[in-house]
């Protein structure tokens, strides 16, 4: 019994028939939304299937495998101690087009991320400037940010409901020029502490977009949004992207992140 | 444990204000906490229901259903029975990081296996990919030396990959109809005829800190974009005044390229056995300006060149210090295009060159900067005033790079050809009766613009090259719509202009030309 179970244990026999609940701080529920959604274990790999469509029901197809290591080598949400600088390595196979085409972040949580694109066919290394990170990701409803993650010193964060399975959390932008959003509402599941949904209101105040996990599942001890949905409410478009071999702490070497695998690629690891 | 910092607010509210926050609607599978009783927002005083926000009128129907994964009952909390369950959410409390030595060790293994596999089931016996591309072209004037017709082909490019164990097999081949070709004759060096072999090779890695790579290949280095200092690796010049595919300005190298990385920096080296000289203008597809008849010419006066019959050596040394990618170049061999002429047989010919030089690639402000040199040292003897072999040359180039709005961004670059020893370069032409000579310093200005619209789907695309000393330009104005995953429609344009007919880009300006293209790819 830990000493929490102790003192909520005690205290529940105090508070007798009064029914009793404790809420994480707000700093605390984003902290531990981010975690979930971006750090979990010390490296991680998924393949990764993006349908995007569009509002004449018109579809295309990204595939890509995705490693990530994390530089901080605790997952502690203590201190934020997790939180820090990631490595992240994308390799295409879809579309064809793009097949064999590597895309690789180093991102920085003080700084602009570093950014390098592999084109196979001219065997040319192309270092990417630091762009708008709210631009969409590969033509998708998802942007940049939505795969990478955003700073959460970006926002400001507010409690502002529960219900029986969420805590819904309004994130402000602390420099609203930068942004095309006004806010951001998440629905946060209380357990997991995945975002499950989450909506975007433009200047006006008008909801534009919203992200919704469809499913969910428990990989390593780590709960996994496996398949989830952008919608653009203002095009019509939606993406679906959908995670399969999902791994965390696959033990991806630190130096798989360099220029020497975007020109021969860890095949064994991308399988 | 992991929570043991981990401060719980505690609120306590009565019974009856649980109905204000009842449960949204949830997915099959899904059993809601059903009594767990909502928490109140940081600040609010306890005795309120849970404020809500605007635009979420009905919280009810508002709150998300619950994703299919998330359907174990979740814990009761502490308060509904006494001691039965623990207070923590199963997710959290259950499932503490696993040690990274545990499962790294069970990856590993897992890795091992794989490897010994000759044929992983996971892969296809072999992997198949490649496109089948249509395009044409037209000039956009007459051009009395050559075909009005700038392009008209159709390839098929096939490429196979396949890993043998730690060995990676990779050929990609180009099989063409070329009519407006003079000659349908095989050459794999020129890429002429109806194969064009891209690449075959095979790479492996014989030491951790050792990559190797051999056979036909396609090598790049260096930080210009569409010119190459350091990079001396084969291009094809015609194919990107035409306006084939920009993957054709890369002609493919038959090369050894063995890599090494350590911590203090990284070496490759590159052994080509045989020259691998650019497929450069020969005026047979792209018109030119021909110093021996002091005026424009074309297939009346195809350049017919004599390539030595040694190899060449390109070497590498590059580190990345704190964001600051740094490179060292060396090479050895000769001038990459027919720039010599040897008058007792008639033909041109490449003069020896070697070359050393040094890079630098790095963020600044909102963008990439890059800074590269190299002098070219054209070693053979008398290169000063023999006006039939090039002089040695210091290149430079500065660039910039940067998003400026969303999906636009521009690219800017200022490169500098810097003749050594011009006036035994301008006395050397008087010998032999030239008139026109080149500037002692040449400075090209380049500007990309790029912007992506329809969802990324369309790219619209100006590369310019400006030069104030020469006085000419080339523009490669170009719009490609991803029709969808497979299709791809492109349009785009090459056009010349100059004040001399001598100039560097002012030579082509009867090659002005417009081109579309349909590609296919699998």
């Amino acid at each position: 019994m830990t000493l929490q179970q102790l003192f909520l244990g005690l205290s529940t026999l105090l508070a007798s028939n009064i029914i009793f609940s404790a809420t994480p701080s707000v700093d605390e529920i984003v902290n531990r939304t981010n975690y979930t959604s971006y750090y979990q274990g010390q490296d991680g790999k998924a393949k990764v299937k993006m349908t995007i469509t569009d509002a004449q029901n018109r579809t295309r197809k990204r595939e890509f495998v995705i490693l990530r290591r994390d530089v901080p080598t605790t997952d502690a949400i203590e201190n934020n101690a997790y939180e820090g600088d990631q490595k992240m390595y994308v390799y295409f196979s879809r579309p064809a087009d793009v097949n064999k085409m590597v895309f690789m972040v180093l991102k920085k949580t003080k700084a602009d991320d570093d950014r390098w694109l592999y084109l196979p066919a001219l065997d040319l290394v192309k270092r990417i400037a630091a762009s708008d990170k709210r631009t969409s990701f590969v033509g998708s409803d998802f942007l940049y940010e939505d795969v990478s993650g955003r700073n959460l010193a970006a926002d400001t964060h507010a409690l502002i409901g529960t219900d029986d399975n969420y805590y819904i959390i309004e994130n402000t932008p602390v420099n609203p020029d930068e942004v095309e959003f006004s806010k951001y509402i998440m629905y946060i599941h209380k357990t997991t502490f995945l975002p499950v949904s989450t909506e975007y209101y433009d200047k006006q105040g008008k909801k534009y977009k919203t992200y919704t996990a469809l499913a969910v599942d428990t990989i390593e001890g780590h709960p996994t949004i496996t398949k989830s949905e952008a919608k653009n409410l203002n095009t019509g478009g939606s993406t679906l992207m959908e995670y399969s071999s999902v791994q965390y702490d696959v033990g991806i070497p630190d130096d798989i992140f360099s220029e020497r695998n975007l020109r021969k690629p860890p095949r064994k690891l991308l399988r | 444990m992991r929570l043991s910092s981990i401060a719980f607010a505690i609120t306590l509210i009565s019974t009856s204000e649980i109905s204000l926050a009842a449960p949204p609607p949830l997915p099959t599978g899904l059993e809601p906490i059903i009594s767990s009783a909502p928490a109140l927002p940081a600040g609010l005083p306890s005795s309120s229901a849970p404020a809500l926000p605007s635009g979420l009128n009905k919280p009810k129907s508002n709150a998300p259903t619950l994703p299919s994964g998330l359907d174990s009952a979740p814990p009761l909390p502490g308060g509904l029975e006494s001691g039965s369950s623990p207070s923590l959410p199963s997710g959290l409390g259950s499932a503490p990081a696993l040690p990274g030595g545990i499962n790294q060790v069970e990856a590993q293994e897992a890795d091992q296996e794989e490897s010994f596999s000759l044929f992983n089931q996971d892969e296809p016996f072999i992997n198949v990919e490649g496109f089948w591309d249509i395009r044409g072209g037209v000039r956009t004037q007459n051009d009395p030396y050559e075909d009005q017709f700038s392009l008209g082909e159709t390839r098929l490019q096939i490429g196979l990959q396949k890993d043998i164990g730690p060995v990676a097999i990779n050929i990609v081949s180009d099989f063409l109809y070329d009519p407006i070709a003079l000659n349908q004759h095989v050459d794999l060096q020129t890429g002429n005829g109806w194969v064009d072999l891209r690449e075959a090779n095979i790479a492996f890695s014989p030491l951790d800190f050792m990559d190797i790579k051999f056979g036909r290949q396609i090598l790049t280095w260096g930080t210009g974009d569409l010119i190459f200092i350091n990079d001396l690796f084969p291009k094809d010049w015609q194919a990107f005044f035409i306006g084939r595919d920009l993957e054709y300005l890369k002609a493919p190298s038959d090369a050894l390229k063995s890599s090494f990385f350590s911590d203090y920096g990284n070496l490759d080296f590159i052994y080509t056995p045989w020259f691998n000289a650019d497929r450069s203008i020969t005026g047979e597809r792209v018109s030119y300006w021909n110093p021996m008849l002091n005026s424009l010419a074309g297939r009346n006066a195809i350049i017919e060149s004599e390539r030595p019959d040694e190899g060449e050596y390109a070497l590498r040394l590059y580190k990345t210090i704190a964001g600051n990618e740094l490179a060292l170049y060396g090479y050895y061999g000769f001038w990459k295009s027919p720039l010599g002429f040897d008058v007792n047989t008639g033909l041109a010919n490449y003069p020896k060159m070697r070359s050393l030089g040094a890079s630098i690639r790095r963020p600044v402000w909102k963008g990439i900067a890059n800074f590269e040199a190299g002098y070219y040292d054209s070693y053979e003897q008398g290169s000063g005033s023999n006006p039939f072999i090039p002089n040695s040359e210091a290149r430079f180039l500065l660039g910039y790079e940067q998003e400026i709005v969303k999906n636009f961004s521009i690219a800017v670059q200022y490169y500098v050809e810097w003749m050594q020893d011009y006036n035994g370069y301008v006395s050397g032409q008087e010998k032999i009766g030239q008139m026109v000579t080149r500037d002692e310093v040449r400075h090209v200005l380049t500007n990309r613009l790029t912007l992506l619209t329809h969802q990324q789907n369309v790219t619209w695309s100006l590369f310019t090259f400006f030069s104030p000393s020469d006085v000419d330009a080339y523009f490669r104005p170009s719009v490609a719509y991803k029709a969808t995953d497979e299709w791809l429609l492109e349009l785009g344009g090459n056009f010349f202009v100059g004040r001399e007919e001598y100039t560097f880009f002012g030579q082509f300006v009867n090659n002005n030309n417009v081109y579309a293209a349909i590609r296919y790819s699998f």
